[in-house]
């Protein structure tokens, strides 16, 4: 056996424990005096250095280790957390996060010893506490063994033949024999994990010769939450009882030596141990209830670093690309649908009757189900924001040091769901464009007094859905956007002219902000400044089917605004024709369709508009925009679908209007260039047929 | 069975052999994933003007180009032999290319392969990447992948 088919569940909880850390660490730094979280970090590092040193990842684990130590003092109150110690910290965090990077990529923790931080570390140690560390340590070790109040329940093993021939056998050779009982923390989620790794770390010094129960039930997780067994090894027992405990989400291990001959009179007396046993059991269940009730604390901690949600929640893992299967036939599903709801309207001029009546019902039975199905499989595909937006308050505070600008991070909606394989890409971007605002968007302590505006700076990130539609909002209240110093390096650059300058709307000007290597930072920083920020987030989200927007007052603030579909797969469109061709709009940018006579049609700066209820509404006649045919004849009467967009509208002119429809959303594919980007997609219809999906979002 | 017979066939390749306008073509057959009758097309707005647009082929969404607009050639005329050949490509997936006709496969030796010069001053020649003789025949083999490559990025 091999530690590999853990490492999944090795990174998974290294992850957790950093984030918690992360966050336990913020929270030190604004109250330094929470013991509960200084207890909590403690907890977190002493994990770590137990699971790395299980999976044999020394480097990890002597920098846990060293961790743990501060946090030792911190607890004891021997030393007080400083701004420094935090620095420090954090760094150690990064340099672990390196490890599981590496671990991740090729299963080794890499070579980089991180002495540097390791030194700062224990120099801080050193400074805060004088010697007075071993001492401690030590003492902690002598206190542990004698809190050990478990019973002994490796006497309870029964021997095979076989069994106590091989126990005589090693002592007959000088070896010791160790009977050794592992509690395990209730909480524990994989018992069997954990054995194996008590095994594996115990198999160094000896072998294992009696399990109880035996090896199959425990590999099964059939046990309770101890198991006992019987080590033959040349090794001193307390060095075995150390590795054993080093286990995370161990409770206790208790162990000792062994003679053959009192384990065979035990096992003669065995009758008369069972009843006591049974006795003596009740009492541990009586105590460890005791022990549980005595501590609420520290698991109450817990849950609240995990916000609340329940430790054991009732989940499965699912490679996402079985999901993608499922997503594709759910589509397929729908498209079949489609199909047969198409004949069902096709035969609905002829005969009639109780048939088709029936048949009708079925279809919308169908209907029903295939919709409900889509949702459901969607729904999976869901996960929060959270987990990308909830590492960013830590990279605010480094970047407020880094930049020596105070700032404070605001979040919500980070409980706001999106697919799965948009929140794994979502991360990047929006990374980008909180630096961005920390480093050109907030201006300076002295700059900001001047103004009138609170000294610290602050950075809002809220996420909520709107429609179809995820939105995104990065927002500052620094200087904004200098449209003018934008336009005088684009020309500068030598994309416009002076002149065109002059005509050019606040919004063209600041679209050159996303055109690439155009930065506008006046110095390069490694913060940002090289040019390689905004086009890409421009082109990472337009990846995603999303679309960037920026809204800015120069003085007062700019924000950022990033529009994401939900669903990538599958939505409600309406369908209409032009010319015969067929497209499909999201349903979930239109707002209204209306029917409007050719001369309600008004212009605005030689450009078609309608006034609707109050509102002038720009006009897009589609055929023009599609480059279709021109009609011979112009109608009287016109059908305009009004779209959406945050606040803005625009009025589409189609021939007709074909239904609404449930469609699978298919790619063009590479080769097609899509350039203008008007064309999102395409989709089969019921009847074969192919139809061009439009993005809307691109017209404004 | 024989070593040396396998050995002989490795080195003969089969294609596909297709008429546009005059002249006939091989597309190498390990590249041919399905051939198809003509069917509506989809235009694509927008789109590269060598690109017919889109069909439905069972379900799945492809591409279709026009090697004639491609080429330089006169407009395709689609008539009932038009056929719509499925081109399967390892990274850039799949794509259909219009032919007037579809005629015969060939097994071509190396030897009844003439390779041709690239000559980068006619871009019509880019697509080719050999002639190929057989019996009396000329046929001209498309370098698949020229094909697909974007002409030059505008």
């Amino acid at each position: 056996m091999d530690v590999s088919q853990y490492l999944e569940i090795f990174i998974d909880e290294t992850n957790g424990h950093l984030q918690n850390l992360s966050d336990c660490i913020m929270t030190l730094e604004k109250e330094p005096e929470n013991m509960d979280t200084i207890n909590e970090i403690f907890r977190a590092a002493h994990s770590l250095k137990g699971m790395a040193g299980t999976m044999g990842f020394k480097r990890m684990q002597r920098l846990t280790h060293d961790m743990e130590n501060v946090f030792q003092e911190v607890r004891s109150g021997n030393m007080n957390v400083t701004s420094g110690l935090v620095d420090v910290l954090f760094q150690c965090l990064d340099a672990i996060e390196a490890y599981l990077d590496n671990v991740k990529e090729s299963s080794d923790e890499g070579t980089d010893d991180n002495e540097a931080i390791i030194q700062e570390l224990n120099e801080i140690l050193n400074a805060g506490t004088g010697k007075t560390a071993p001492e401690k340590t030590e003492k902690v070790q002598v206190e542990k063994p004698t809190d050990g109040v478990h019973q002994k329940k490796y006497l309870d093993i029964e021997f095979s033949e076989k069994e106590k021939d091989e126990l005589r056998e090693a002592e007959e050779k000088g070896m010791n024999i160790y009977g050794i009982t592992v509690y395990i923390q209730e909480e524990c989620l994989l018992k069997a994990a954990r054995a194996f790794l008590v095994f594996k770390a115990v198999e160094d010094f000896g072998n294992i010769v009696v399990y109880n129960p035996n090896s199959q039930d425990i590999e099964d997780e059939k046990f309770g939450f101890d198991f006992s067994f019987y080590l033959v090894s040349g090794e001193e027992i307390e060095k075995i009882m150390e590795v054993s405990k080093a286990v995370s989400e161990i409770e206790d291990v208790i162990g000792e030596r062994v003679k053959y001959s009192e384990l065979t009179a035990a096992a003669e007396k065995k009758e008369a141990a069972a009843a006591e046993a049974e006795k003596a059991s009740k009492t541990v269940e009586a105590k460890a209830g005791e022990k549980t009730a005595t501590q609420p604390a520290a698991p109450a901690a817990t849950k609240k670093a995990a916000g609340g949600k329940p430790v054991t929640n009732r989940t499965v893992r699912v490679d996402i690309e079985k999901l993608d299967a499922l997503m594709n036939q759910v589509s397929e599903l729908i498209i079949a649908k489609n199909s047969l709801v198409s004949i069902g309207s096709s035969s609905d001029g002829g005969t009639g009757g109780a048939n088709s009546q029936a048949f009708h019902e079925q279809i919308e039975y169908l209907e029903r189900i295939t919709t409900g199905l889509h949702e459901s499989v969607m729904k999976v595909r869901m996960v929060p924001i959270e987990s990308v937006v909830q590492k960013f308050p830590r990279m605010i505070r480094d970047l407020s040091k880094k930049l020596d600008k105070k700032m404070e991070l605001f979040m919500t909606g980070e409980d706001t769901e999106l697919d799965r394989t948009v929140v794994d890409q979502i991360g990047d971007p929006l990374q980008h464009l909180l630096r961005n605002s920390a480093d050109h968007g907030l201006e300076n302590a002295e700059i900001r007094k001047k103004r009138g505006k609170p000294e610290v700076g602050s950075i809002h990130l809220n996420a909520f859905q709107e429609g179809n539609n995820v939105i995104i909002e990065v927002s500052d209240d620094g200087n904004g956007i200098d449209t003018e110093t934008v336009k005088n390096k684009a020309i500068e650059r030598g994309l416009i002219t002076p002149e065109q300058g002059e005509t050019m709307s606040q919004k063209e000007i600041i679209d050159f902000l996303f055109m690439p290597s155009f930065s506008m930072a006046k110095k390069i920083s490694d913060i940002s400044g090289r040019g390689v920020g905004l086009d890409v987030v421009k082109s990472n989200i337009e990846a995603l089917g999303g679309d960037v927007e920026v809204k800015s007052v120069l003085g007062e603030g700019s924000k950022f605004i990033v529009r994401l579909p939900l669903t990538l797969a599958i939505i409600q469109a309406l369908m209409v024709e032009v010319r015969g061709e067929k497209y499909a709009i999201s349903l979930g940018s239109i707002e209204t369709i209306e029917e409007i006579l050719a001369e309600e049609i008004k212009f605005v700066q030689a450009k078609e508009v309608i006034h609707i209820r109050g509102t002038v509404i720009p006009l897009i006649r589609l055929d023009k925009l599609l480059d279709c045919e021109p009609e011979e004849k112009e109608r009287e009467s016109l059908t305009v679908i009004i779209v959406r967009k945050g606040d803005k509208r625009a009025g589409i002119i189609v021939d007709e209007l074909n239904g609404q429809q449930e469609i699978v959303i298919k790619s063009l594919g590479k080769y097609i260039n899509n350039s203008s980007k008007i064309i999102s997609g395409a989709t089969v219809l019921g009847d074969g047929e192919v139809a061009l999906i439009l993005d809307v979002n691109t017209l404004f | 069975m024989a070593n040396n017979i396998s050995v002989a066939e490795n080195d003969r390749k089969q294609f596909i052999v297709v008429k546009i306008g005059s002249e006939q073509y091989g597309i190498d057959i390990s590249y041919v994933d399905n051939i198809v009758r003509m069917q509506k097309i989809t235009r694509v707005p927008k789109a590269q003007p060598y690109f017919k647009g889109i069909i439905n082929l069972r379900g799945e969404i492809v591409p279709v180009m026009s090697i004639r607009t491609k080429m330089d050639l006169e407009p395709d005329e689609f008539t009932d032999v038009t056929r719509i050949i499925i081109l399967k490509l390892e990274e850039h997936g799949v794509l259909g290319i219009v032919v007037d006709e579809v005629k015969e496969v060939v097994t071509l030796a190396p030897e009844e392969i003439d390779k041709v010069a690239y000559d980068a001053k006619n871009s019509k020649s880019n697509f080719i990447n050999g002639v190929g003789k057989h019996g009396e025949e000329l046929i001209s083999l498309f370098d698949t992948n020229s094909i697909i490559d974007e002409p030059e990025m505008v």
